[in-house]
């Protein structure tokens, strides 16, 4: 491994090694926002040497209300496309005015966050841009609640296959409005910037390896990208208590493989490396389905799609949850008389 | 590419002397030796004409170690321009700019630029909006910002845009003020054109421009604040207020920035927001912005030899807007002619931009002049001497008659 920090094991660890709170009380997320946990456990990773960035969305209007906000570091919005922009600006400034004496050189973590509409779809070609810029250090995280839910809960293209949302109803005529497949982002991010070298997909069910994938992402330098998958009790249908539980269920059904990506080298991590070495059994994906209100309208058949979808990219993917490509095998025999 | 031998030697010079140095360039050639001047620590670039030629010369002069910056070449302007603005929230000095549909593409973050009061300095090579194509210069591109907390000024000469943009920093980065600044430059007339400018020393330079401070908004770990958090109406109203103050405030400072000016490089623009010529006995005053200026100056000269009375004032600032000096010059007149090279489709009187907003601040006076309105030079298309000269007849026509028959003419439009 090429990073060598400490890192936790155990939930005592955890608790000690996290115990300054920089993401607190004041916000005004949903109750059972995971996203909100993801903020807290990202702060508490990256400690008071930081500068964060929020893009528009839940994460900044109920996060930063004046005069009540949760951070307990300094903090400036960015456009809902602009994260990737931001952090680079960032990052580039701070570099300079070090180099030319303007500001003390200390270590500073640039952390830039958006949620899956302001990243992968308004911000795609911003963050796919600063993810080219290995000269500056910093860590965008893409909080991914499967809509634009700051307003009121629409499609983006990560809502997955079939649910509703208020641009995705089921209707009479057309029972499925959200038909397209989710982007694979975390991969989008390694497979298409080869010089980036850490990252990694997350989930604030599973705090340790949250935290400890922040810790790595900021520690290795150069841009850094993490996706973290979060149950929002409005978006997605439940009570505000089961957020752990539907979270959890994500990783356990598969749908949502826990992984990274260090220096080139991926690996499955916690329940999805388990679920890999044949450990634990994948749940069946309806247990994670039939939990949520948004997904109520599909049918057993639907449903069976999506189990066959999600068996596909642990069986057949040419690198589960990364690489949805299937190598044809044995390859096209290339003969020494048809290459003259 | 790489700086020449002869280039070289005159860079080192206003590096490291204490005299100017004499050299030709384009118009946006005198605006990267400002930049390198100034010590602008981030600039971000996107390709687009007229404006791109800024940040071909200045990628020239940080490879060759002229200029130390980080240049970015963003995604597209909306990066661009947000780059800069949080380069400059963490207290880097920052350059940026574009042109026509990429000025445009940019707004939303040009417009957080300034209600987030950073003094960003942005390059706005005049081009025409799309659709149809054309590279040509047309002032619309800028003047879609002229609401939101930019200050703009339009310049004339290569030497006026070195100047204007070490003012510009001084200007914007004023704790009076801390409003970006957009500089306006004619696209292919002046962006493209050799001139003979002189670049002051850097001695100079550090004399008239204080190093950048943001102080207690600075945004580092050792200065915790929430910058541009969700306010909805509770402070909105107060936080656009105080942008009105720092616009007001601009006026002043812009003064003083002339006037430090002129004793430290030793040059002096006058009036720095207008630049009257030969307006003080005239009776048809031409006003315009810009490169315009060449060929209005030249009829003015023309029809003076003839006994005309006629003069020009050109525009520098836009905003903030020079209402007492348009009250001062043109005030009794008996004709102004405005030559807008925009438009504003549906505006009080179906005319320019600029146009509207004289007849606006005249409004105040006693003496109100009959006024006129050419739309010209739209999309690049040249105004030429004679057609200055006939559009100073039809003023002066007007003027004999003291009556205007057509208000606002589309000069040289093919019916
Ligand atoms: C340019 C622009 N378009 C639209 C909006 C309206 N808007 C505000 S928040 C938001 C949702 C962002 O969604 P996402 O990034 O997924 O974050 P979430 O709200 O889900 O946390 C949108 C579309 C905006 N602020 N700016
Ligand atoms: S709508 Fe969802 S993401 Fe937004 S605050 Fe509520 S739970 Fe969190």
């Amino acid at each position: 491994m090429t990073i060598s920090i400490k890192l936790a094991r155990t939930v005592k660890d955890l608790l000690m090694m996290a115990q300054t709170e920089y993401f607190d009380s004041g916000h005004r997320t949903c109750q059972g926002c995971e996203s909100a946990m993801v903020l807290r456990w990202v702060a508490k990773a990256a400690g008071p040497n930081t500068i964060v960035i929020g893009a528009t969305g839940c994460m900044y209007v109920a996060n930063t209300t004046y005069y009540t906000t949760a951070w307990a570091l300094p903090w400036i919005h960015t456009q809902l496309s602009g994260t990737g922009s931001a952090v680079v600006g960032t990052a580039a400034a701070l570099k300079a005015l070090m180099e030319k004496g303007k500001l003390p050189n200390e270590k500073i973590n640039v952390i830039g966050i958006c949620g899956d509409l302001g990243c992968a779809d308004a911000g795609l070609s911003e963050v796919s841009n600063a993810m080219t810029h290995t000269k500056y250090n910093f860590l965008i995280l893409m909080y991914d609640n499967e809509s634009s839910a700051n307003t009121d809960i629409q499609e983006t293209t990560m809502t997955p296959f079939g649910a509703l949302t208020t641009f995705s109803p089921s209707g009479k005529q057309v029972r499925i409005m959200k038909y397209r497949w989710k982007k694979n982002m975390a991969a989008m991010m390694a497979v298409g910037h080869p010089e980036v070298r850490y990252v990694a997909t997350a989930i604030a069910s599973d705090p340790i390896d949250l935290y400890n994938k922040v810790k790595k992402a900021l520690e290795i330098g150069g841009p850094t990208f993490i996706h973290t998958l979060d149950p929002c009790p409005k978006g997605w249908g439940y009570d505000p208590k089961y957020s752990h539980e539907i979270g959890k269920l994500a990783v356990e059904t598969g749908i949502w493989p826990l992984f990274e990506i260090e220096d080139g080298k991926f690996r499955l991590t916690s329940t999805s490396a388990r679920i890999a070495s044949g450990e634990i059994k994948r749940k069946p994906v309806k247990e994670y389905i039939r939990r949520q209100s948004r997904f109520k309208h599909l049918t057993d058949g639907d449903i069976e799609y999506i189990q066959r979808k999600v068996d596909e990219m642990w069986e057949k993917w040419l690198i589960p949850g990364l690489i949805p490509l299937t190598k044809e095998l044995p390859y096209p025999e290339v003969t020494k008389a048809s290459t003259k | 590419m790489s700086v020449s031998a002869l280039e070289t030697k005159r860079l080192e010079a206003v590096l490291k002397g204490d005299e100017e140095v004499e050299v030709v360039g384009t118009g946006t050639d005198a605006v990267a030796y400002a930049l390198m001047l100034a010590d602008v620590d981030v600039t971000s670039a996107y390709p687009i004409r007229p404006y791109g030629g800024v940040m071909q010369t200045v990628a020239r002069l940080i490879a060759d170690g002229y200029m130390k910056a980080e240049y970015i070449v963003a995604a597209h302007e909306h990066d661009q321009f947000e780059i800069v603005k949080h380069a400059s929230a963490v207290g880097a000095r920052t350059f940026v700019g574009s042109s026509g549909v990429g000025w445009l593409l940019a707004i939303e973050a040009i417009v957080a630029i300034s209600t987030d009061r950073y003094p960003v300095v942005a390059l706005i090579g005049n081009r025409a909006l799309d659709d149809p194509g054309a590279y040509g210069v047309e002032h619309n591109d800028a003047l879609m910002v002229r609401d939101v907390g930019w200050l703009l000024v339009w310049v004339d000469t290569a030497q006026e845009a070195l100047d204007t943009t070490l003012i510009a920093y001084r200007v914007a980065e004023d704790p009076r003020v801390m409003l970006p600044v957009g500089i306006s430059m004619d696209g292919a007339f002046l962006t493209h054109s050799e001139h003979v400018f002189k670049i002051p020393p850097k001695k100079k330079v550090q004399q008239f421009l204080p190093p950048y401070d943001l102080g207690n908004r600075k945004l580092h770990p050792s200065n915790v604040i929430s910058v541009a958090p969700q306010v909805n109406e509770d402070w909105v109203t107060e936080i656009r207020k105080q942008m009105d103050e720092a616009m007001k405030n601009a006026r002043k400072v812009i003064e003083e920035a002339y006037r430090d000016f002129a004793k430290i490089f030793g040059r002096d623009y006058g009036n720095p927001f207008v630049e009257p010529y030969m307006v003080e006995d005239a009776d048809v005053v031409m006003v315009g912005m810009g490169t315009v200026s060449k060929p209005i100056k030249e009829a003015v000269r023309r029809l003076r030899a003839k006994g005309e009375r006629v003069g020009f004032l050109r525009i520098r600032w836009f905003r903030p807007f020079p209402t007492e000096d348009i009250i001062r010059y043109l005030s009794g007149v008996k004709v102004v002619a405005v030559v807008d090279r925009d438009y504003s489709f549906g505006s009080p009187f179906d005319g320019g931009a600029v146009f509207t907003e004289i007849r606006s601040a005249l409004y105040e006076t006693d003496h109100r002049p009959l006024m006129m309105n050419f739309i010209g030079g739209l999309g690049g298309r040249e105004i030429t001497y004679n057609d200055a000269i006939n559009m100073f007849n039809m003023a002066l026509e007007a003027a004999r008659k003291s009556k205007v028959e057509q208000r606002v003419i589309w000069y040289g439009v093919r019916e």
